[in-house]
């Protein structure tokens, strides 16, 4: 066990750990760390190895210790812990090349772990840099004279062997329905639109620069102002949050008049929720989801994984002309005893308008005339919420907006209701889509007219018109407090970071999201005919034999080089023709031998052999080999007839 | 053929009948300027076979029966206090002759074997100081019981490779043993031999067989068979690359014998039983019994390329 050998198993395993210091518990990291640090001073020092009652001890602690911190010895999170400690003091025990061997494996088997947290490109990138320090230990164990420089590069050249094996696999491994191993954290990530509204919420959310989903319009995109991305419809409101509420009512959605068709399909970031985002109006979509009553798709199970999808919208449309009583009961009701100002001004105006389309006019006039702004940090308001904001604050994002105009409609006996969900997004030239951020949440009104049915109503849109139309980043002061992503950066960063977010969206698409289906589909797109595990099994085990076999050739290829010399080659086939006629030459008989034992037994041969061996022997073993009697052998060994 | 080998042979075969093989070999041996150990049974005609060579080769020839008490002064000489001259005059052992045999080595003390084994392998002995050089050409043929007998120094390996060729005489075929027993004694005809050849014909026919040509087809084999024994796990050692040196030099020797100006893979498969068997070991224990057989598989076990 050399002292660099040792090293560089220290740098393996601590490369392969190192990116699960985030999230192991303190002590976990610094016990590891102490291990490593004393290996590394012992193989410095040339001290011995600890005794192993000591060992015992600290690893019956170790285990003790994370029963404490989590409770149980089951799981995936307390199995990589447990298994990180054991691997940092297996090091206290690396004596023998096995024990060397035992650590290679490990470290492989931990790279895996990582995964589990994140499947980012930077991580599998920083994966395969490990991966080449663990084979280059690997390759020192087993060839411990060659120097630094050619063992990396054996242990690259190693690597890029891998490579086609690993695209075979890739490529033809069956997929398994869901994951086998629980997904990375990030899958379960639950920041994003929720079904809740209340003051503060949306501008909350417009904080956070994560991607909500991306995009591709099979055409023409729609205009800036129409891409109105469908959440959570909210029915019910408290005074303080509005809730989508209950209801028996489960009958379907009617459109008509429907035009202006615009097909899209959507890469959904998982957000363990169950709806999907759509257009205004949802017509089609491939998943398995249904359209509610008031709109919404949803599926069964929620997002879990990344998820793509094929839908279709008409921007232009009648939305439930003939609404049931009962629903636009519901779309009127009120908190009682709340907001009094608020319900007094909507009676003032209604007893003003001519018609619900003056009176709308009229409520979006007020927000735009009245001195309303349009701001991230809105002042807290209290029990009159509505109130509050219309007649005292005037600041608010889009939910204080959604809020107090439905509020409004709803007091001059208009159904309404507030719609959550998406609007606008950043398009990516790079990558030809858009692409759709928390801080693109947004929320709106919904309000129900005779024979025209729920026509939306953006009340922002009254009060800052360019959050529509340009993004949120248009609408509030430059000195706003704002995701970074979400700004108008300078033209480079933009577009390296466009470029990226490409990137990652194909890696997401290709790598990430290579499921059955993509699977299926790529395996027909390359004429592969009845795509069952089976027969990708078959193919998986023939493409990796012919894989193996190929660099089998490659490496075997001197044994199977071509005689180049034309006295042994012609002498060869001789000898294979006469083999043919039941008189083979063993490998180890010489020609004279060989001549006498033929002759022996083919009499009517002798001559002839017994000429061509000796011509054989003279210019084989001879010590002037001439072209004339080369010449001369040639012919001769044509000639024979057996 | 050359006329006085072939003299020579046809002489030493009337006399050691049925034996044609060891004959070429024990010749080829000499040629290679390589010393001959012969290894069998007292009685198969070991000593008879080193008596004719010498005769009709007409080398000056001197015994040396090995026994237990002899002492190296007993094989290289003793100088000896001459009162009349005041002087120490040196008397020349018997190793000083042109063919020296060594009747049973093995009965020696290791003591008296390494004098005789340096002298081999030195060309010259050294007595007292003074550095003496042997006649040339000079040959040590060896006889040997074999080791399993009661009372005997076995040679170590390092010895045993000092010798070329190491051959076994083996029982004499039925027809053979008819003539040898109702024919005359062999020792009188042996006697009666008329030399075929002088010292001087034999150091320039040595010079002859070194330019016996070897192509590199024919190397390519030699090391094929030195490297098939180093690879091999049926051996404890691989040969020695003087085992190659030996090889092809008994290779060369052969094809003179045989006339020819070039050594065939034939002439490598012919001597190899007698260069290689006591320089190589079997780890199977039972295979030790017959180590002709061993080099007959590694024949067998070698392709020629």
């Amino acid at each position: 066990m050399t002292k660099s050998l040792i090293f560089g198993l220290l740098l393996a395993i601590l490369m392969v750990i190192a990116p699960h210091a985030d999230h192991l518990p303190l002590w976990v990291n610094a016990l590891c760390a102490a291990l490593l640090l004393w290996r590394a001073y012992l193989a410095a020092s040339g001290n011995s190895l600890p005794a192993r009652w000591l060992l015992t001890l600290v690893t019956l602690g170790s285990v003790g210790g994370i029963l404490i911190s989590f409770h149980t010895l089951f799981g995936r999170e307390v199995g990589v812990t447990l298994l990180l400690l054991l691997t940092a003091l297996k090091f206290m025990e690396l004596r023998q090349p096995r024990d060397a061997m035992v650590m290679i494996y490990l470290a492989c088997f931990i790279i895996i772990t990582n995964f589990f947290y994140s499947q980012s490109i930077p991580t599998a990138l920083y994966m395969l840099a490990t991966l080449l320090v663990v084979v280059t230990a690997w390759v020192h164990l087993n060839a411990a004279r060659v120097p630094l420089k050619p063992r990396l590069r054996i242990a690259g050249v190693l690597l890029l062997q891998a490579i086609p094996l690993t695209l075979v696999l890739f490529v033809l491994f069956p997929r398994v329905q869901g994951p086998l191993w629980g997904l990375p954290q990030d899958a379960y990530a639950s920041s994003g639109l929720d079904d809740k509204m209340s003051p503060g919420s949306f501008s909350r959310l417009s904080l956070s620069d994560e991607v909500a989903f991306r995009v591709t319009y099979a055409e023409a995109p729609p205009r800036r102002d129409q891409m109105y991305w469908r959440g959570p419809v909210l029915w019910d409101f408290d005074g303080r949050t509005w809730t989508p509420g209950r209801t028996s009512i489960m009958s379907p959605p009617e459109f008509s008049d429907t035009a202006n068709e615009v097909s899209y399909s959507v890469t959904l970031e998982p957000h363990n929720k169950t709806w999907l985002f759509l257009l205004d109006m949802p017509e089609k979509i491939s998943d398995d989801a249904r359209l509610s009553y008031d709109f919404q798709m949803t599926r069964k199970e929620p997002v879990k994984t990344r998820l793509r999808y094929e839908a279709s919208s008409h921007l232009t449309y009648h939305a439930n002309l003939r609404e049931s009583e009962r629903q636009l009961q519901r779309a009127l009701q009120l908190p009682p005893q709340l907001n009094p100002k608020a319900l007094e001004l909507a009676a003032r105006w209604r007893a003003e308008s001519r018609n619900d389309d003056a009176l709308i006019n009229t409520a979006l006039r007020h927000f735009n005339r009245e001195g309303f702004r349009y701001t991230l940090e809105p002042p807290m308001l209290g029990v009159h919420s509505v109130d509050e904001f219309l007649f005292g604050t005037k600041q608010g994002f889009c939910e204080h907006y959604a809020s107090s105009f439905v509020f409004l409609m709803r007091a001059a006996h208009i159904p309404a209701r507030v719609v959550t969900g998406y609007q606008g997004g950043e398009y990516n030239d790079t990558g030809g889509y858009y692409i759709v951020r928390q801080s693109d949440a947004h929320a709106w009104a919904e309000v129900w007219l005779d024979k025209r049915g729920w026509v939306r109503i953006d009340p922002t849109a009254a009060i800052a018109p360019a959050r529509v139309e340009r993004g949120l980043a248009a609408a509030v002061p430059d000195n706003a407090a704002m995701p970074f992503m979400a700004r108008n950066p300078p033209q480079w960063l933009r577009e390296l970071r466009l470029n990226w977010d490409a990137v990652s969206n194909r890696w997401n698409q290709w790598v990430l999201g290579y499921n059955t289906e993509l699977q299926f589909a790529f395996l027909t797109r390359l004429g592969m005919e009845s795509v069952n595990w089976q027969t990708m099994a078959l193919n998986m085990a023939a493409g990796l034999g012919l894989v193996i076999a190929l660099f089998a050739l490659v490496m075997l290829r001197h044994l199977f080089k071509r005689e180049t010399d034309v006295t042994q080659a012609a002498w060869l086939k001789l000898c294979r023709k006469l083999a043919k006629a039941g008189l083979p030459r063993a490998p180890h008989e010489g020609p004279r031998d060989y001549a006498a034992r033929i002759a022996a037994a083919r009499p009517e041969l002798a001559a002839t052999l017994h000429d061509i061996s000796e011509r054989y022997i003279a210019l084989r073993y001879g010590e002037h080999p001439d072209t004339v009697t080369q010449q001369a052998f040639l012919q001769r060994i044509r000639a024979v007839k057996v | 053929m050359t006329h006085p080998l072939h003299n020579v042979i046809t002489q030493a075969e009337q006399i050691i009948l049925g034996k044609p093989r060891q004959i070429r070999l024990a010749l080829a041996c000499m040629l290679a300027r390589g010393h001959l150990l012969i290894e069998d049974l007292p009685g198969v005609g070991k000593t008879t076979l080193v008596h004719v060579l010498a005769h009709t080769l007409g080398l000056q020839f001197q015994r040396i029966q090995f026994t237990s008490d002899l002492l190296p002064a007993d094989i290289l000489g003793v100088s000896v206090y001459q009162r009349d001259t005041s002087e120490f005059v040196f008397h020349p052992g018997p190793i000083f002759a042109q063919m020296v045999l060594a009747d049973e080595v093995n009965r020696a003390t290791p003591k008296a074997q390494s004098a005789l084994l340096e002298a081999m392998e030195e060309q010259q002995v050294t007595i007292e100081g003074a550095t003496r050089a042997l006649p040339a050409p000079f040959f040590v043929i060896a006889t040997q019981n074999p080791t399993h007998q009661i009372g005997t120094f076995p040679l170590p390996e390092s010895q045993l490779d000092r010798f070329l060729m190491r051959i076994q005489m083996g029982y004499p075929d039925a027809q053979a043993e008819r003539g040898l027993l109702s024919g005359v004694d062999r020792r009188e005809i042996v006697a009666q031999l008329k030399p075929q050849m002088n010292s001087a014909e034999l150091l320039e026919l040595q010079q002859r067989v070194k330019q016996v040509a070897v192509s590199p087809a024919l190397l390519d084999y030699v090391q094929a068979i030195l490297r098939h024994t180093r690879e091999s796990t049926l051996y404890h050692h691989g040969l020695s690359p003087r085992a190659g040196l030996s090889l092809l030099a008994a290779a060369r020797a052969w094809a003179f014998l045989d006339g020819r100006n070039a050594v065939l893979p034939e002439d490598v498969q012919a001597v190899l039983p007698g260069v290689v068997s006591h320089r190589l070991q079997s780890t199977d224990e039972r295979a030790k019994q017959n180590s002709d057989s061993l080099a007959h598989a590694l024949i067998e076990a070698v392709a020629i390329p």
